[in-house]
């Protein structure tokens, strides 16, 4: 592995798998997938394949997880052992226990926790594949199934991520750009409140490129958002279709 | 602490906060006194102990042979682990690592590995074969609040302070010989923590802050004043422009931190 890394932009501005700067990967969302969840929904983001459940609100387990004043949020974000090039080993690892702390962090600001307390809400994410950004896609998925399981919420919650690739700030890296560019900046986003939920780094981005990340990031956030309300309105659809026949 | 207990001192705390001023009697951009002390384990390659008010955090660093991971075969490894000991706090119980102390020790390992604070090249002894593995074990000894910042201090002082055995090889076999040499080192990152209470920023949250805080949010900065790791925490949320606010509070600290370590 001691090549030199290929250009992950050409000199017009195409990146390596046809994309432009500031565009996101193809996106499909769905809603109500699963018929034993609550909530549900699946998300195909690039080649990131995800389905996310929610249940509740319904008793904690364990019990003395339960909180007296509100509603207690749990969050398990798990990768397939076949969803990435060398099998991952299924117990939970410190990479994946971090990010159920941080996706659960993202949802929480979304949900009305103290109306509803003694009870709990569980999410279970299960990454089938993955080519970059699954906790982005993980967050956009799993704010679709809480939706979908009827649980009220102040905003839906998007994120998307931007980065820095051959010294260029990017939108919505896949795989090989994480991996070979110089900075991942993912973000989870409340349009309507304008509301931060996750932020992460790791690279090394000047004040200014981080900025640009940012807001690149939230932009790519609004476009999902619309195609999230559309993915949930669609569910009704056919029902209501269902119904007239 | 029990809900009740949170909502009174969440009064207090926001009353002080309309003032500018906090229960210890900081200003909202001001750290606790610092005191780090290096060399503190002799049997480790490196150590050093951080003191953030009343926070404690002891970090070790052992060196070791290893293999390098195949992707890196040039390149030593570092790895990062945290314990909340029990002893330094009454919630801290005995066990495997929960997410708290996952996510301190991966907040800890990027802001170190982000900013090339090692440098991983020079730690290599035969390419693809054997490599140098650097450990570095975050013991908190007392939990007083801000452990991120604390630990990350810590961590850098106690690589910084490391010294590995000189070694050849002979037959494939890493002999030590007599001597040390200092690990060596690329960047200091110095992180800041900045917690969000009653919509206003702080630097450095204690544990009474800690315990009523919004959300709270971690920049890794080196001496350039790029950013190299961020870490967003806590069931609330930061405006965009409270973000930005933040970076810039966070790098500008870091510099006078780094300053005052003479770093």
């Amino acid at each position: 592995m001691n090549e030199k890394p290929e250009k992950l932009i050409d000199k017009k501005g195409i990146r390596s798998d046809g994309r432009k700067v500031d565009e996101l990967r193809p996106l499909k969302l769905q809603v109500g997938v699963l018929s034993n969840a609550d909530g549900s929904a699946y998300i195909e983001h690039g080649k990131n394949k995800i389905l996310a459940a929610a249940f509740g609100p319904r008793e904690v387990h364990p019990k003395h997880l339960m909180q007296p004043d509100r509603m207690v949020l749990k969050v398990r974000y798990h990768m397939a052992p076949f969803s990435v090039q060398e099998r991952k080993s299924p117990a939970p690892s410190r990479r994946e226990v971090e990010l159920s702390k941080v996706i659960k962090e993202a949802l929480e600001p979304a949900l009305f926790l103290e109306l509803y307390p003694r009870t709990g809400v569980d999410v279970y994410v299960e990454v089938l594949q993955a080519d970059g950004g699954t906790r982005c896609a993980a967050i956009t998925a799993a704010a679709l199934a809480i939706a979908d399981s009827g649980v009220p919420m102040r905003d839906l919650v998007v994120a998307c991520a931007a980065g820095k690739v051959d010294d260029t700030v990017v939108l919505d890296l896949y795989d090989a750009e994480d991996k070979l560019g110089a900075a991942d900046v993912p973000v989870a986003f409340m349009p309507n409140l304008n509301a931060v939920t996750l932020l992460q780094m790791d690279g090394i981005l000047s004040t200014e490129e981080f900025e640009k990340a940012m807001n690149m990031a939230m932009e790519g956030c609004r476009k999902i958002y619309q195609m999230q309300k559309e993915a949930l309105k669609t569910k009704y659809m056919v029902v209501k279709e269902a119904g007239e026949e | 602490m029990s809900s009740l207990i949170t909502k009174v001192r969440l009064k207090q705390i926001e009353a002080l906060l309309e003032q500018g001023k906090r229960l210890d009697e900081r200003g909202l951009m001001d750290y606790r006194p610092i005191q780090i002390e290096q060399g503190v384990i002799e049997k480790a390659e490196g150590s050093a102990r951080v003191l953030l008010g009343k926070t404690e955090v002891l970090v070790g660093v052992k060196v070791e042979s290893g293999e390098p991971f195949p992707d890196t075969p040039n390149e030593g490894v570092m790895t990062v682990n945290a314990e909340l000991v029990p002893l330094a706090s009454p919630n801290f119980e005995p066990g495997p690592p929960d997410e708290n102390s996952i996510e301190l020790a991966r907040v800890v390992d990027r802001g170190i590995r982000e900013s090339h604070a090692i440098d991983t090249a020079k730690l290599c002894i035969e390419p693809g074969k054997k490599v140098f593995v650097v450990f570095v074990d975050v013991y908190v000894l007392n939990y007083d609040g801000n452990l991120i910042d604390a630990s990350a201090i810590a961590a850098i002082a106690a690589l910084m302070n490391t010294k590995m055995s000189n070694y050849e090889v002979k037959d494939g076999e890493v002999k030590i010989k007599q001597g040390y040499t200092q690990l060596p080192m690329k960047a200091h990152p110095v992180t800041v923590t900045i917690a969000k209470i009653c919509n206003k920023l702080l630097v450095d949250p204690w544990i009474e802050e800690e315990s009523v805080m919004d959300s709270r949010i971690s920049f890794a900065s080196n001496e350039k004043g790029e950013i190299c790791a961020i870490q967003k925490g806590g069931s609330g949320f930061f405006s965009p422009q409270q973000i930005l606010e933040a970076s810039k509070i966070a790098v500008e600290k870091a510099a006078e931190l780094r300053k005052q370590f003479d770093w």
